[in-house]
């Protein structure tokens, strides 16, 4: 990949996308540093209040609590979705008509508006009018996600499965279907299990694909707003209010700039450093493997 | 094998019963809905999809948000694929670096540029208008665009491009009647990303706009607050919502794992 020759005339190639991306990404994210180090009265008061907004941010129990809902909740996510996603896309049909079929049926979920998503299980949910709120309470089990927090985490969990776990699906088939039958032939003729051949001949060729999935479903579920915020509205008590819903609520509800900003700051620092870890950790493997 | 496709089986009933759910309210009258429980409509009425398509309120937000989704995936396309074909083809000065700052506009949480979004689009007079929901949307799609082309057109081996310049093609004209059709695929899996992800986001879309662009998915949660909850409405425009979708998903269906293949595994 190293052969490529040296041409810094590339530069204009990439000029519209450097451009039209700063100007929605470093305007504004300037604009976040002016306030995060900055006391705001009006437009003309301002005065300079340097790392307060931050020490009162970072002792804030709020955020503590957000912080570690946030942490469990990716990890829950990923845990759960990656296997369940190589194994559905394992299940799936090489080749034949149902493929366009599965694929379509699978892809639904992620052509859903998100705030329709929320909507959707809670109509779902519910236990007067949901069918899943009814049939999990006539089985015996007590079941009401607005008054329970175990049950609300349970459900927005779910609800992020059924939500995403296509991503992973779609990803992995795709894969999948790279790999020649070649392979699989001389798999056969070595006697190999099925273990054997998921280990040593799918899982290796998935190595891409599931860079890309295990960084989206990190970076997506770590900026989960609009399905939680229809469900529950962050509730009950602050059950499932994750970052991006206390940050927007501190923002516009109750308009503290200051602390919105440096919130919004620790917030993209902390997205940036574990998708750089992940990003490096799964590029490197993939080298390592591959020649 | 039998157990194979039975396991998969499941997994689709568990993806479209929420959505059957939905359905099934959205044909019947909300005191219906209240008043029993049943799992196919009783009396099945289509009154609340014909509220939706008289009522300008309604029916202009699924045009607004067609029409910034689809200025989105244009826009994104046009500024994408010339930067790809950069990072596929050539090293410059800074392109490591230049890749990962685009990346981390795909991690930024849109929660952050919540309140400078308003402030920035409001100071140039783009409040409330299409392009600037699309310009918006393009923090994330375009990194994504990039990402996703530019594994396509590493897949495309270079002596094409040498071959095309002996012939005596001008860059341009390569690049628009050779290059292009090769990863037409990939064009077509990147297009189906960047609708998909505008078309669902609405944090932002609803930030940027109040009356004249005003996306479906914002005019629902409005009608949800104000009116008490009309549950048989809600429930049919969240069916329609899914309808741009589908049928997207519908066109590109045969791309689509061909299209992640050839990409970037």
């Amino acid at each position: 990949m190293d052969d490529k020759p040296i041409n810094q005339k590339a530069w204009f190639l990439v000029l519209p996308v450097v451009v039209t991306v700063a100007f929605s990404a470093v305007v504004p994210l300037m604009t976040v540093v002016n306030y995060s180090v900055q006391d705001i009265f009006d437009p003309h008061t301002r005065y300079f209040v340097g790392t307060e907004w931050f020490e009162q941010i970072l002792h804030d129990s709020r955020l503590h609590g957000a912080l570690v809902r946030q942490f469990v909740f990716s990890l829950s996510v990923l845990l759960i979705e990656i296997p369940l996603g190589i194994g559905i896309a394992l299940t799936m049909p090489r080749r034949g008509r149902w493929v366009s079929v599965c694929l379509v049926l699978l892809a639904l979920p992620l052509l859903v508006p998100w705030n329709v998503v929320g909507t959707i299980w809670q109509i779902f949910a519910r236990p007067d009018i949901g069918l899943l709120g009814r049939a999990v309470n006539a089985l015996g089990i007590p079941y009401n996600y607005t008054g329970d927090p175990t049950d609300a985490w349970v459900t927005v969990l779910v609800m992020d499965v059924w939500h995403w776990t296509s991503l992973v699906v779609l990803l992995c088939y795709a894969g999948l279907q790279a790999i020649p039958d070649a392979f699989y032939q001389a798999a056969r003729i070595d006697g190999a299990s099925r273990w054997a051949v998921f280990r040593y001949i799918e899982l290796p060729k998935l190595r891409g694909v599931l860079m890309i999935a295990i960084l989206l479903r990190f970076m997506d579920s770590f900026m989960i707003y609009a399905e939680p915020f229809v469900l529950t509205g962050g509730g009950p008590g602050s059950a499932t209010t994750f970052l991006s819903q206390l940050l927007t609520t501190m923002a516009v509800g109750q308009f503290d700039l200051g602390p919105a900003a440096a919130f919004s700051l620790i917030y993209f620092l902390i997205i940036l450093l574990f998708s750089y870890v992940f990003y490096t950790a799964l590029t490197h493997l993939g080298r390592g493997a591959n020649r | 094998m039998k157990k194979r496709y039975l396991i998969l089986l499941l997994y689709l009933v568990f993806l479209m019963l929420p959505l059957y759910w939905m359905v099934n309210m959205s044909l019947k009258t909300t005191a219906e809905t209240l008043s029993m429980f049943s799992l196919v409509p009783r009396e099945p009425t289509l009154n609340n999809y014909r509220v939706i398509f008289t009522d300008p309120a309604w029916y202009h937000g699924y045009l607004n948000s067609i029409y910034y989704v689809s200025l989105n995936t244009v826009l994104s396309l046009l500024v994408a694929l010339p930067a790809a074909y950069a990072f596929s083809r050539f090293r410059f000065l800074g392109d490591k670096h230049l890749f990962f700052w685009l990346l981390t506009n795909r991690m930024a949480p849109p929660a952050v540029f919540l309140l400078p979004f308003f402030q920035l689009y409001s100071s140039v007079g783009l409040f409330d208008t299409h392009i600037a929901v699309a310009l918006a949307h393009m923090l994330f799609n375009v990194p994504l665009a990039v990402w996703i082309l530019e594994g396509f057109m590493s897949g495309v081996p270079r002596e094409i491009d040498e071959t095309a310049y002996l012939d005596g093609y001008s860059f341009p004209r390569f690049f628009i009647t050779i290059f292009l059709p090769l990863i037409r695929a990939g064009i077509g899996v990147t297009a189906f990303f960047c609708f998909m992800f505008s078309w669902v986001e609405l944090l932002l879309a609803r930030t940027l706009t109040s009356v004249e662009a005003k996306p479906i998915a914002a005019v629902m949660t409005r009608t949800v607050s104000a009116s008490g909850l009309d549950w048989g409405v809600l429930t049919a425009a969240g069916v329609l919502t899914l309808v741009p979708g589908a049928l997207v998903i519908w066109f590109v269906r045969n791309h689509i794992a061909k299209g992640f293949a050839l990409g970037r595994v």
